[in-house]
């Protein structure tokens, strides 16, 4: 049984414009094997809490806390946290040429495990997580992300969480500008690791239709930087009808 | 590539240059003015850079070189006076010319058979006297070869490497630049291809204040095919400056040229000059040169020109692509968010960008000597 907790947390960005504060006191706390979604508004700073989470140098920190088992993450480097069992996938995963899809999953396991992988198994078990997010065998050899199609970025999210096992994962609408199959099929994935591994998830999504897939314990509105209610499954689908106007004129 | 700061350039059409035929030749240093950024061939220099590589008077540089002694490969010294000497190619430029001059004697490499193993030569300097150096490589007909210069220790050098592969000969010759950091190395290689003949060309540059080769391909018969390949990388004030040209003169002739370098600190700077002409008579001419780039840090430059010239519309192909892109802290966020560490992060990068080309050398322990230094690199600015 694993936590991450986040408390009171405040965030600011640089901006040519001097500082700008994002988050203002948000408090979440996540035990392995729940979901909770997350949903609100354009730049009501989701990405900014998942990002703080993985550590971005970007964001700094002006309040609060994050702990994961009592462990303090903002000590922890980026890679460290990775290490302590933490994923984001990124709303915007990013090309990285010269470096091979296979290379770098190997590396990255390698790096998260602290040992390399068993090759004969390791080459099956990524054979078979790429089979099963439908993706083709000839990703391997491509250099990573470099010419994906959105949805393909998205698949290759899913693929090293599935390879890389983490404790608590953060999808950063890991939905958008996925195709229906796609959406099933990438569904399936998150819902097999949370089952396999007991993982903890934070979805990020604007759309309740993931929802039918993956079944969310909980769901938070957040709202001009904090968490503005909390309710179950109920409440995606009351946004879904009436919009996150009240939250905003309570404002 | 992507977007990320990269400038892609890449299309069939071409950039003309002055006709790159017409370049003056010369083996006496009289001829070439003295040297200037002022001048095309030498813009992105200054010339104290070359250390008194432009001096009328240079060295010796017979004592520092070395080699294997195998079957299938005689190996000599001659006089420079020798009518081989400047057979396959004379100098193009002052350097080129002052080198040419000053090497009383020649290295002459000759493979006449089928090498069971790379014929390997050492170059081992010990003073930043400007010295000069005159290197001829003859594959014979039919002959099959790994040839491997591999340059260390101190020197302040002009080179000219004559390559000579005749009809139905193939030759990977690979060279290797990795002196010390206050070290200045000139080369310019003239390779000529028979008919059929096939010529891998690498260059790796990785240590010395100022690396410059031009090699030069010319296809003198038809039905041959070279790969000219090259590696660099340059730390803070190292100066690296390839120029590739490839001379079609004959039909039915295939060149790929790639190039790919890694640049790291302040005023590390690199250029890529390739040109590549397809003659009236290179009818089925099938070329693509590449150059790409990576900048590591802030304070590096790294200048890439293509130029192809084409008299004949009659080819196969003709294209050429050129890309500088950097790696940035959206790249490094990403890998370590998958539990990579900041340095394994950018060997990651780095190593997967270049090693490519080195590895097509087929010689493994030259792939893991340069891994190590590559790594060094890595951790200097
Ligand atoms: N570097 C930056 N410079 C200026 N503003 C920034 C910067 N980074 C984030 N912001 C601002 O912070 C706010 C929150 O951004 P964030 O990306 O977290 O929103 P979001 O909730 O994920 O939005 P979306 O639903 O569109 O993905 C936005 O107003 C955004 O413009
Ligand atoms: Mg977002």
């Amino acid at each position: 049984m694993a936590k991450l907790e986040i408390i009171n947390l405040g965030v600011s960005v640089e901006t040519d414009q001097g500082t700008k504060q994002i988050l203002r006191g948000v408090d979440l706390t996540i035990n392995s094997g729940e979901i909770h979604a997350i949903m609100g508004p354009n730049g009501s700073g989701k990405s900014t809490l998942a990002y703080s989470i993985a550590g971005h140098p970007k964001y700094s920190i002006t309040q609060g806390q994050i702990l994961l088992d009592g462990e303090d993450v903002l000590e922890m480097s980026v890679d460290e946290r990775a290490k302590a069992g933490l994923f984001l996938a990124m709303q915007y995963p990013v090309e990285i040429p010269g470096v091979s899809v296979s290379n770098f999953l190997r590396t990255a396991k390698t790096a998260i495990d602290g040992e390399a992988p068993a090759l004969r198994t390791w080459i099956k078990d990524v054979k078979d997580a790429m089979e099963s997010l439908r993706m083709d065998p000839a990703f391997s050899e491509r250099n990573v992300n470099e010419g994906f199609s959105g949805g393909e970025k998205k698949r290759h999210e899913i693929l090293q969480m599935e390879l890389l096992k983490p404790k608590f994962a953060v999808l950063d609408e890991t939905d958008s500008g996925l195709d229906v199959d796609a959406l099933r099929v990438v569904s399936e994935g998150v819902n097999r690791i949370h089952q396999d591994n007991n993982m903890g998830v934070l979805l990020i999504t604007h759309y309740t239709r993931i929802l039918n897939y993956i079944k969310p314990d909980f769901v938070h509105v957040f709202v001009d930087g904090k968490i503005a209610e909390e309710g179950g499954p109920e409440l995606a689908a009351k946004l879904e009808a009436e919009g996150y106007d009240k939250y905003q004129k309570a404002h | 590539m992507s977007q990320h700061g990269l400038s892609e350039h890449s299309h069939g059409s071409f950039v003309p240059l002055q006709i790159r035929s017409e370049r003056p030749k010369s083996t006496s240093v009289s001829d070439f003015a003295a040297i200037d950024s002022r001048q095309d061939l030498w813009r992105y220099l200054d010339a104290g850079q070359l250390k008194g590589l432009d001096q009328d008077v240079l060295a010796e540089y017979e004592a520092q070189v070395s080699f294997s002694s195998i079957p299938g490969v005689e190996t000599y010294w001659l006089e420079s006076s020798n009518e081989i000497v400047g057979s396959v190619g004379t100098p193009e430029d002052r350097v080129a010319a002052a080198a040419y001059t000053n090497a009383s004697k020649t290295l002459v490499v000759r493979v006449t058979g089928e090498l069971s193993e790379p014929f390997r030569i050492q170059i081992n300097g010990d003073s930043l006297a400007p010295s000069a150096l005159h290197v001829f490589i003859e594959a014979k007909p039919h002959s099959k070869s790994t040839v491997v210069l591999n340059y260390q220790g101190q020197g302040v050098l002009g080179e000219n490497v004559e390559i000579s592969v005749s009809d139905e000969a193939s030759l990977n010759l690979v060279t290797v630049q990795n002196w010390s950091a206050d070290s200045v190395h000139v080369s310019a290689h003239f390779a000529k291809l028979g008919r059929n003949a096939n010529l891998k060309h690498t260059v790796a540059a990785f240590g010395g204040s100022l690396l410059r080769v031009t090699p030069i391909t010319t296809f003198a018969a038809p039905g041959s095919e070279v790969e000219m390949n090259g590696v660099y990388f340059a730390n803070s004030n190292q100066h690296i400056e390839m120029r590739p040209f490839v001379d079609h003169a004959s039909p039915n002739c295939k060149s790929r040229v790639t190039y790919k370098g890694a640049l790291s600190g302040e005023k590390a700077h690199t250029v890529w000059i390739g040109d590549v002409l397809i003659r009236v008579a290179a009818e089925g001419t099938d070329t693509y040169e590449l150059n790409r780039n990576l900048l590591l840090t802030d304070g590096a430059r790294a200048d890439s020109v293509p130029n192809l010239e084409i008299e004949t519309g009659e080819i196969v192909g003709a294209g050429h692509a050129s890309a500088s892109g950097r790696f940035d802290d959206e790249q490094l966020f990403y890998l370590q968010a998958r539990g990579i560490d900041e340095l394994s992060a950018r060997q990651l990068v780095v190593m997967g960008f270049l090693l490519e080309l080195l590895q097509k050398t087929d010689l493994p322990d030259i792939v893991e000597s340069l891994s190590e230094v590559l790594q060094a690199k890595l951790g200097q600015k």
